[in-house]
């Protein structure tokens, strides 16, 4: 990609600061869109560096039950993906600086349909695309169309990524490669340190994009170690569970649910900047 | 000659039957949109097939088993008395309920059985709507002797009980799924997070033509024994082919196999039948992803799907379990576009109507799945010439739907 993305700068502003990156994972529209908005907008301070927002669906067939239940409480309360991408707009209101990733499945954007929700999202300010379930092989779908559009289209690198593979991985890949430490869903079993070592190390000797490590971190001693040899860490069934724990017994969020939110940002964030 | 990936819309191609591409399309339907964990799997699992289907060796240990195991070929029977009361086309069952399990399900699970021990994978999954797929699953991971999971929504083990039993039984896991509404969809998810989660050693038999490429065609070529049965069947019988063929479409598995060897027969009248719930006009009322959906992309394929406006996927409704699914398998939805194939409907009360009205003129009790088929062979056999022979896939037995049968009907068991 030719112009350097909000993204690229990003990343660079970390290597210029030697420490790994910290993405969040969020739901948009959870609980609901009020509470998801203060949340979005206290992100940044809380030490976010680049955001990951989850576009709701039905069916979040990768994920595991906390980010499925964030998914299903944002629909439960009315959620649309319009509702997503003017979220985004206001949150630019406020920052011209912190990246904005929207992450989800594939459908909502077809529906949408996709050239009309590229446009959309552009104009938004969102900065790039994690659409779980298209996969290289339908690059010409969704990625390439959206490098068109000036955004970002961040792929998935897994365990089962092997040597062979990662080229056909790495093609059209921009802005970040989010590395998946476990073979699972989102919120599972813990990673294996040094498993995730090797690999990230493998991935590192075939590309110069920066690379993000997730999927199963709980702890910011657990974000620390797997921080080693990478460029970012990315945390959210914790944080979707945060906000679970935070609620109502129905279902409403309280005074505590944005602040127990962005104070486990704030933690995850100073294990990462303590060296 | 043209492909079906690059068919315009509108024109007909040389050939119904040269699908999927090699990307697995089915002029825009299909394709793999799944997870990457599970890419390079897909991929193995397209080169194990690909090399199965030219092993002689491999289709002789699959004709072995059809034969001896699971009891094909199945009976083409002629429904005299159904004929008689519906007064037109001569109507023939294809019983496919009479397989071992009791319904098509084991010709597609024999099959990827074989391919599974080819990949030398050490544990199988499923999901299950009614439990016949879960059964057939079930059966062949005991012959076979590799452990099982079976995933079943939560309200599908309620209404399909004596299958639960069974499974249990042959020694598989039933995981009772209670996200969702907890029926098929829902249970299809649940085992697409176990496959990703344990890839390595785990082989995901799919029960229906749906799911990423290649699932839908080796789904397609292992139930396509049924017609081609059904050709040799009929010639022999009555000397030509046959007029109209009828099917069920939950995921489509049994009508594809029906329709598929009969596809380049022009004359040939193709109709499946999906499930039509309270009625079509009920939203959310029903099943029948073709005629009240619209296309999108769910568990790995492009097709047709139950969704709201937003892209969400509706959980839809219908009395029988095997056909309450948002989706159906993405050949379906290219030869509804293609005008090949007439898609229709028959609600609830329709299908219960058919499977009393078979349990007492034919004294064959049929799964609640094939009832629905027969309820539109009701329709259109009255309006059909007497010469016109048509035939039904009698998909499965209706021993697992009594109960359910009984709660509809408001009697005591």
């Amino acid at each position: 990609m030719s112009k350097t993305t909000r993204i690229d700068r990003r990343f660079a502003k970390l290597k210029e600061e030697g420490r790994p990156g910290l993405v969040t994972f969020i739901t948009a529209g959870d609980p609901d869109l009020e509470t998801s908005k203060k949340i979005l907008l206290g992100l940044p301070k809380a030490g976010a560096d680049v955001i990951e927002l989850g576009m709701p669906f039905s069916d979040p067939m990768a994920d595991g039950p906390a980010i499925q239940a964030s998914s299903l409480r944002a629909l439960k309360a009315g959620h649309k993906m319009r509702a997503t991408l003017e979220l985004v707009s206001e949150f630019r209101k406020h920052d011209q600086d912190t990246p904005i990733v929207l992450m989800g499945y594939y459908n909502p954007i077809y529906v949408y349909p996709n050239e009309e929700f590229l446009k959309d999202a552009t104009a938004a300010g969102v900065d790039g695309l994690i659409v779980v379930d298209v996969p290289p092989e339908a690059d010409d779908e969704l990625c390439i169309p959206a490098r068109k559009h000036g955004l970002n289209f961040i792929r998935l690198a897994t365990p089962t990524t092997d040597a062979k593979r990662l080229p056909t991985v790495l093609t059209n890949t921009s802005g970040f490669l989010y590395y998946v430490s476990i073979t699972g869903i989102t919120g599972a079993a813990a990673p294996d340190v040094n498993a995730v070592h090797t690999h990230v190390n493998l991935i590192k000797k075939a590309t110069t994009l920066p690379v993000a490590v997730g999927f199963g971190v709980k702890t910011g001693d657990q974000a620390k170690a797997l921080a080693k040899g990478a460029d970012a860490v990315v945390v959210g069934s914790a944080l979707v569970s945060a906000i679970e724990q935070s609620l109502e017994p129905g279902g409403r969020s309280t005074s505590k649910t944005v602040a127990s939110v962005l104070d486990l940002v704030q933690s995850f964030a100073g294990a990462l900047r303590t060296g | 000659m043209a492909t079906a990936s690059t068919q315009p819309k509108g024109t007909k191609p040389n050939t119904f039957r040269s699908g999927p591409d090699d990307r697995g399309h089915f002029g825009i339907f299909g394709g793999r949109f799944v997870a990457e964990t599970l890419m390079p799997l897909i991929l193995d699992l397209e080169r194990a097939y690909n090399e199965a289907k030219n092993d002689p060796a491999f289709h002789a240990e699959l004709a072995d088993l059809n034969a001896n195991y699971a009891g094909r070929p199945s009976a083409l029977y002629f429904a005299e008395r159904l004929t008689e009361q519906f007064g037109g086309a001569k109507i023939y069952f294809k019983r496919d309920e009479l397989n071992h399990t009791g319904s098509h399900k084991i010709n597609n699970c024999l099959g990827q059985i074989l391919l599974a021990r080819r990949m030398r994978k050490t544990r199988i999954i499923a999901e299950t709507g009614a439990g016949q797929h879960g059964v057939a699953v079930a059966t062949v991971c005991a012959r076979f002797g590799l452990p099982c999971e079976i995933f079943m929504g939560k309200t599908d083990v309620e209404r399909q009980k004596p299958n639960v039993f069974r499974m249990g039984l042959l020694g598989a896991k039933v995981n009772p799924v209670t996200s969702g509404a907890g029926t098929l969809k829902d249970a299809m998810n649940e085992a697409l997070r176990d496959w990703v989660t344990n890839v390595r050693d785990t082989y995901y038999i799919i029960g229906t033509v749906a799911g990423p490429h290649p699932y839908p065609e080796l789904v397609r070529d292992f139930q396509s024994i049924i017609g081609k049965e059904v050709r040799e069947q009929m010639l022999e019988r009555e000397g030509r082919l046959p007029d109209t063929l009828v099917a069920c479409i939950g995921g489509g598995s049994n009508a594809i196999g029906l329709f598929h060897p009969f596809l380049d027969d022009e004359n040939v009248k193709l109709y499946g039948v999906e499930a039509g719930g309270h009625g079509l006009d009920v939203p959310n009322g029903h099943a029948a992803s073709m005629n009240g959906g619209n296309p999108g992309v769910l568990h790995g394929n492009r097709t047709y799907l139950l969704q709201d406006d937003d892209g969400q996927i509706l959980e839809g409704h219908s009395i029988s379990a095997g056909l309450d699914y948002p989706g159906v398998g993405p050949e379906h939805a290219w030869l509804k576009e293609t005008g090949r194939v007439t898609y229709v409907a028959a609600t609830d009360q329709e299908a219960l109507d058919a499977f009393q009205m078979c349990t007492t003129l034919e004294g064959i009790i049929p799964a609640l799945e094939p009832s629905h088929a027969l309820a539109y062979v009701e329709k259109l056999a009255p309006t059909l010439s007497k010469d016109n022979l048509l035939v039904m896939n009698m998909c499965g037995r209706g021993d697992k739907d009594i109960f359910a049968v009984a709660g509809h009907l408001g009697m005591k068991m």
